[in-house]
């Protein structure tokens, strides 16, 4: 126990949490605002991982680490643009088209990244983004540390929650979007562009999930190495199940999720073994399918989920 | 102005040449890349084709690796047969190589001790797959999220396993002790690496397809699948029949861990399964859910695996070209689905 008590009063190890949780926040957060539109993207762990590559590759060729987010996001946004023409677009099983981009991009990614950095000894690095303490903030007595002397990715994560709470709850393009991911027919009888909308979440949601992947090879850490992603993307399916499809909610998943990761990583180091490190990494997805059975009474997964919505049928 | 007009029926032509379209379509959107990587794309897919089939011991290696494929591809058609969206074939698998590689651990007379194999790897995917089924029929929880959440779980307690319990005190690394040499699966040609498993997936491919087609419990899934609504009124229990086929996919996922256990490894390891589970959701789609169109499907991306290892070795064109064109086909397939439900015209206003 003491060995728990310890790592918990360390400041550095609350910054750490944030940190892990980070590319969860940008993915949980992708994966939710497809979600309310309607739309199931199993893309997501496919998306990252590519979105990782092209970040890196980006980053490493331009010597710009913005350069790298930016084609990160594009990379993103433009699978996401494939699933959507797919599932909304074309109307077909969001299932197999996820799990097709999923198979579609992890392959593009190795394949891309063979070929422009061949097979060599030791991966490729880059310069990965430095912390940038925020003046007079990062001075505060234990949340300045915590808080405000973080990657900039961090503190963009941490504005995305409120900005997308308020984005969907708050303004016309968000209720719409949420319309159509509950009832697409009523959104349409009220003049709502169904398929674009759908698109725009969609797209979105890429392209956030692409932020997600470029914090791990450019933040996170500083090269690209062919586990990075490993299930980060599933996880934030299961997180966005967790967090009740509420902003505020599933980064709260994801911050415990970060917690208990961080935990686990400390208490291996600290030679703490009696308890296999894998029940920790198993636990979410284990918590996820309890979660999911206590809560299917009052389902609260947008109502037209997996719906595929064609105008002039029916 | 092109737009997209439902059909009445499929022609019965249509019904073949598409996963063929699908598979060409694919190839020609993986050329680019072969031509990026700087080689000559007619060259890289004949290396590719010799490699895989050129001789009698690539023939028998293309049929090894398809096995497991036609397994979970086996075990996916059924599943999506009946609506039961069973993502989690991998998990699946990995639970039941583990279950036969347990078994396999005791001494046993060679056919007893790969007979007590098979069903314990069989039992212990179709109890992995019934945990997805009983939450949906019991709860109404989403069976993909959850069939996909539980590979994770297993693909973690097996590294536990291996990790801990099974790992090799001598070597330190994380693999499980191997089978016992009498439960090795036999080989039909000395030499080649051509087991037991391989038979039965092939047998296991008409098994499944007669279930489908001439028995009761097939005509139920099916129905199941088609419209359970129609199906509950006819008196289908179909909350029975999802169980059944949960049952049943998970018992062949299982199968697929058993022969990688029994004929290839003899032992378990954390990459036994380069993705078998979802390879079998692209085998499944492209054979339109029809368990004989699995085995070609299947051995299709065998080939392709064991085509681009030669191929990259030849022309240093990356060997994740395989997975790129096994991603692309699901896709080129899903598109060409579209085609059997509608059709395209050209000219015109919508009416």
């Amino acid at each position: 126990m003491s060995v728990i008590l310890e790592q918990l009063l360390q400041v550095g190890f609350f910054a750490a949490v944030l940190r892990i949780a980070t590319p969860l926040i940008f993915a949980t957060l992708g994966e939710l605002v497809s979600e309310r539109a309607g739309v199931l993207n199993l893309g997501i762990e496919g998306i990252m991982l590519l979105s990782a590559m092209t970040g890196f590759a980006a980053a490493y060729g331009s010597g710009s680490l913005w350069v790298g987010v930016a084609a990160a996001v594009a990379t993103g946004a433009a699978m996401a643009a494939l699933h959507a023409v797919f599932t909304v677009a074309l109307g077909l099983s969001q299932h197999v088209s996820g799990i097709g981009i999923t198979l579609l991009s992890s392959g593009l990614a190795y394949f891309l990244y063979r070929l422009l950095f061949g097979q060599q000894a030791t991966p490729a690095t880059i310069t990965a983004f430095r912390t940038a303490p925020i003046p007079g903030l990062s001075s505060i007595p234990v949340i300045g540390p915590i808080l405000f002397d973080q990657f900039a990715l961090v503190y963009l994560a941490l504005i995305a929650v409120p900005l997308s709470a308020f984005v969907l709850y708050r303004t016309p393009w968000g209720l719409a979007l949420r319309m159509v991911g509950e009832n697409p027919r009523a959104a349409d009888s009220a003049g709502v562009d169904v398929i674009a909308r759908r698109f725009q979440a969609v797209i979105l949601g890429g392209a956030l999930m692409g932020l997600g992947g470029a914090f791990l090879t450019i933040a996170q850490f500083n090269a690209f190495t062919f586990g990075v992603v490993s299930g980060r993307g599933w996880v934030a399916i299961a997180l966005v199940v967790f967090g009740r499809w509420d902003p505020w909610r599933v980064a709260g998943a994801a911050l415990l999720f970060a917690f208990v990761d961080a935990l686990q990583l400390r208490l291996q180091a600290s030679g703490l073994g009696h308890i296999p490190y894998e029940a920790f990494l198993m636990l979410p997805f284990l918590l996820t399918i309890v979660a999911m059975a206590l809560m299917s009474r009052n389902a609260v997964a947008p109502a037209a989920l997996l719906r595929p919505f064609r105008k002039e049928e029916r | 102005m092109m737009r997209l007009e439902a059909r009445q029926s499929t022609p019965v032509w249509l019904n073949l040449a598409l996963p063929l379209l699908a598979v060409a379509a694919a190839i020609v959107l993986c050329s680019g890349l072969i031509a990026m990587a700087g080689a000559n794309v007619a060259d890289a897919y004949g290396i590719m084709a010799v490699a895989a089939f050129g001789d009698f011991y690539a023939v028998t290696e293309t049929l090894v690796k398809a096995a497991p494929m036609i397994f979970t591809g086996l075990a996916v058609a059924v599943a999506f047969r009946a609506r039961f969206w069973n993502i989690g074939a991998e998990g699946q698998l990995m639970a039941g190589a583990v279950a036969s590689c347990f078994v396999g651990g005791f001494p046993m007379a060679g056919p007893l001790g790969i007979a007590a194999m098979a069903l314990a790897g069989a039992a212990a995917g179709g109890l992995t797959a019934l945990v997805p089924a009983l939450l949906r029929v019991r709860l109404k929880v989403d069976d993909v999220v959850s069939s996909l959440l539980l590979n994770s779980v297993i693909y973690f307690a097996v590294m536990a396993l291996i990790e801990g319990p099974w790992k090799d005190p001598l070597s330190g690394y994380p693999i499980s002790p191997p089978i016992e040499d009498s439960a090795n699966f036999p080989v039909f040609f000395e030499g080649t690496r051509l087991h037991l498993g391989v038979l039965a997936a092939l047998l296991a491919a008409v098994a499944v397809w007669f279930l489908i087609t001439r028995t009761t419990l097939g005509f139920a899934i099916r129905v199941t699948g088609e419209n359970a609504e129609a199906a509950r009124y006819g008196g289908i229990r179909v909350d029975r029949i999802l169980v059944a086929t949960a049952l049943l996919s998970g018992g062949l996922a299982g199968l697929a861990g058993v022969g990688e256990v029994g004929g290839v490894h003899y032992q378990v390891m954390s990459d036994l399964s380069p993705g078998f589970g979802y390879s079998g959701i692209v085998i499944a789609m492209l054979a339109r859910l029809n368990p004989l169109g699995v085995v070609p499907a299947a051995i299709f991306f065998a080939a392709a695996m064991t085509g681009a290892e030669a191929m990259s070795r030849a022309t240093g064109v990356p060997v994740f070209l395989a997975d790129v064109i096994q991603g692309t086909a699901l896709l080129t397939m899903l598109a060409a689905l579209l085609f059997t439900t509608h059709r395209i015209r050209f000219g015109g206003r919508a009416a």
